[in-house]
């Protein structure tokens, strides 16, 4: 197998009470890239994204993480190698910042100072004064903000993987704009592979380094932006015409 | 007297009953709490048993308190009665608060916190302890409130089986139809249930997760002298109840009226005066609830009546000879039950045929015989109980003769009274040791051929106890033959319409003997 991939669907079938969720899904996720997985709701994108950290199970077919099938993963071990953040956050209301973003660390069983020091590098990697923020509870803190700590407590451990499920889904649009250009940035400086679930074809450009376009549970295109942009698949191109 | 006056000159007592109805509601809720709680948790890892668990947990709470506590009887057989089916049925009524709070509480938490929990890779263990707990803790407490509440209003109908606690004033109160008695019992457990509210309540509040400005440590403080306070007030609970089980000690019963009452205060101080033996009573233990508690060793003694345990226990047809009666009684306890049967107080309670003061002066009657060769003359009055007893009326008009003016009049036993004074009848069947026989000036004639069964008041005690305490029987019959009917009449009296306390009015008259 290639070195370079870090995650590898292989012929992955997902049934649930006779409903497919996702059928045939064959791709390669490259170490490094930003991959966007594009879709209706309901198109099976959030699906494909559980499989990668065994939220759910494949009915058929592998899927293999950093050249091990996922189903030879213990679980727990996979989770808290891979970096996950949802859109509504899932903070702990009754933890601190600081114990937030510190809960992998904390899991994994890092030395105390070591974690305290990390999370003040992250607070600050996303923009958060570690000072001010540090402890504060969730409920004390923007929707933004929120989204910000989302991010920062997935990266906490320094996984080599992200999983992102419409992460910016919530905000308000000059938020999200702004959250939007920070995230790109840091994911090129990061160099970590970042799986990214959204139905917004403008956040897609704004982040990828390849698209993949889901309907009805399969994916239907992967391509990079500009290939997105050109291609002629109808439901590619409702996406694209949707931006004009 | 007032209800303030009561709980100040009984406050020994108020605060045992007080005590003992609190140890009830903590050993059923605490125990509720470690298998409801647990159970609740389970629940929300086993959805398909959540349905049927909460359903049985929601039927038992709906069976009414009396009618759980008679299953518990024959269920638990020697344990049926006291302290243990109290605990047990209040326990089960905590179970459904508990279980159904833990259950929602969990259910209840933000899927997505839940999601993310599990996407960071927490064990199942870690995301209960570290954040479905601390989350649903307030819920939980919430359900431990309401438990605790229920447990402590249901707990005052447990005096009904002998369990103690302050239910045992609203019963007593209940029976001599007494506000005062009453209140006392329902005004602290009023309290008592309030208090519990509030204070698990604020816990509640302090616990919630939503509440700004309560940090985590704060959280932790709470929680941490919240289990201190408890666990040290258990271990209180615990010691004081060690310590009163130990050294040497005596249960007295009593059955559930005044004169039983009475009986077993006469026989409590007389110990306590003569002995180092420490007395404790076991009060309103109705029906056949002393007799049961004694033979199962829960008391060692109370005072019985012959004729009660010679018909009504033992099963004999009733017979009239207050020596055959008494012999037998005490030759078929000893076999039957290794209980013994000590020297009769020296009063009968039984029917007792009654005449105006004044009639009796005017025509020298002392024995029925005397009266019946002016009946013919006279109207009575009898209660229902009398005219349809195997006992009563039809066998005593045959043995003595007697013929009325008209036929008697079937009347209620206490209107009775009140007609022979007002003279609207000339003749009653009152019973022998009620307070309003002098009251009303009323006489007593004799049972000369001796129709009526014998009642005579004698303590029974269990075998084990006079072995134990060699002094004890001494003590005890140092009693005997000491009661007329005329004092047994005083001492209701004062009680029942007088409103004295008993404990005074016993004090008092064995200082007088």
């Amino acid at each position: 197998m290639t070195g370079d991939s870090a995650i590898q669907f292989r012929d992955v079938n997902l049934t649930i009470d006779d409903k497919s969720l996702v059928q045939q899904l064959r791709f390669d996720i490259m170490r490094g890239e930003t991959l966007v997985l594009l879709g209706r709701s309901g198109s099976g994108k959030t699906t494909t994204l559980k499989l990668i950290n065994r939220l759910l199970e494949p009915t058929s077919g592998d899927v293999r993480v950093e050249d091990k099938p996922a189903r030879e993963w213990d679980p727990i071990e996979l989770r808290r190698h891979i970096g996950y953040v949802i859109q509504d956050t899932g903070l702990f209301p009754h933890f601190t910042v600081e114990r937030n973003v510190a809960v992998v660390p904390r899991l994994k069983g890092w030395p105390e100072e070591k974690t305290r020091e990390r999370v003040r590098e992250l607070l600050n990697l996303v923009g958060l004064d570690a000072d001010v923020f540090a402890h504060r509870y969730p409920r004390e803190l923007s929707g933004g903000q929120r989204q910000r700590v989302g991010v920062a407590r997935a990266l906490a451990a320094d996984p080599p993987i992200v999983l992102m499920d419409e992460p910016f889904g919530a905000l308000d649009p000059l938020t999200r704009a702004e959250l939007q250009r920070e995230f790109a940035a840091l994911t090129k400086r990061l160099k970590k592979t970042i799986v990214f679930v959204t139905h917004d074809i403008r956040e897609a450009f704004t982040l990828a380094s390849r698209i993949g376009l889901f309907k009805d549970g399969r994916l239907i295109e992967l391509a990079t932006p500009e290939q997105f942009a050109a291609s002629t698949h109808p439901e590619a191109r409702a996406f694209n015409e949707s931006m004009e | 007297m007032s209800l303030f006056d009561f709980l100040i000159r009984n406050r020994n007592e108020v605060l045992q009953l007080t005590f003992e109805h609190l140890l009830l509601v903590v050993l059923a809720t605490g125990a509720a709490a470690l298998v409801g709680i647990p159970l609740g948790i389970v629940l929300t890892r086993r959805a398909a048993l959540a349905k049927p668990v909460l359903a049985i947990a929601n039927i038992l709470q709906t069976v009414p308190s009396l009618a759980l506590f008679g299953f518990l009887i024959p269920i638990l057989g020697s344990y049926g009665i006291g302290r243990v089916p109290a605990i047990i049925a209040l326990f089960l009524y905590s179970l459904l608060p508990i279980i159904r709070n833990t259950f929602t509480g969990i259910n209840g938490v933000d899927p997505a916190v839940r999601e993310a929990a599990r996407g960071m890779g927490m064990t199942d263990w870690q995301m209960l302890t570290q954040v479905e707990l601390p989350l649903a803790l307030n819920v939980i407490v919430a359900g431990l409130r309401v438990a605790t509440v229920i447990s402590i209003g249901t707990a005052t109908i447990a005096a009904a089986i002998g369990a103690g606690g302050l239910g045992t004033y609203i019963f007593r109160g209940l029976r001599t139809v007494d506000r005062t008695l009453i209140l006392a019992g329902a005004v602290p457990a009023a309290i008592m249930a309030l208090g519990a509210d509030f204070a698990l309540g604020s816990l509640e509040r302090v616990l919630s997760p939503g509440r700004a400005g309560v940090s985590q440590k704060r959280r932790k403080w709470v929680l941490g002298i919240g289990g201190i306070a408890v666990g040290a007030g258990l271990a209180v609970f615990l010691l004081v109840g060690a310590l009163s089980k130990g050294g040497a000690r005596v249960v007295v019963g009593s059955k559930d009226f005044t004169e039983s009452r009475i009986l077993a205060e006469l026989i409590a101080q007389t110990i306590e005066a003569k002995t180092d033996i420490r007395v404790e009573q076991a009060t309103e233990l109705s029906g056949d609830l002393c007799h049961r508690e004694l033979v199962e060793g829960q008391i060692d003694t109370y005072v019985e009546y012959t004729g009660t345990a010679f018909t009504a226990i033992l099963k004999h047809p009733p017979i009239s000879d207050p020596r055959a009666v008494y012999e037998t009684v005490k030759a078929d306890y000893r076999t039957l039950f290794n209980l013994e049967w000590l020297e009769p107080l020296g009063f009968n309670n039984t029917f007792a045929i009654l005449v105006r003061g004044e009639t009796a002066r005017r025509f020298q009657l002392k024995t029925i015989s005397d009266a019946a060769r002016h009946a013919p003359q006279w109207r009575a009055g009898f209660g229902q109980d009398f005219m349809s007893r195997q006992d009563g009326y039809p066998g005593f008009a045959r043995t003595y003769g007697l013929r009325f003016a008209e036929p008697p009049r079937e009347m209620d036993l206490s209107l009775s009274y009140q007609a022979l004074a007002n003279g609207q009848v000339d003749l009653i069947a009152g019973n022998s040791t009620d307070g309003l026989i002098d009251k009303l000036g009323l006489v007593q004639l004799e049972d000369d051929r001796h129709y009526f069964p014998p009642y005579e008041a004698a303590p029974v005690v269990r075998r084990e106890t006079l072995d134990r305490y060699p002094q004890l029987a001494g003590v005890i019959n140092s009693l005997a033959g000491k009661i007329t009917n005329e004092q047994v009449r005083k001492l209701n009296y004062a009680v029942d319409a007088e409103k004295r306390d008993v404990r005074d009015v016993v004090r008092e008259f064995l200082s007088q003997l």
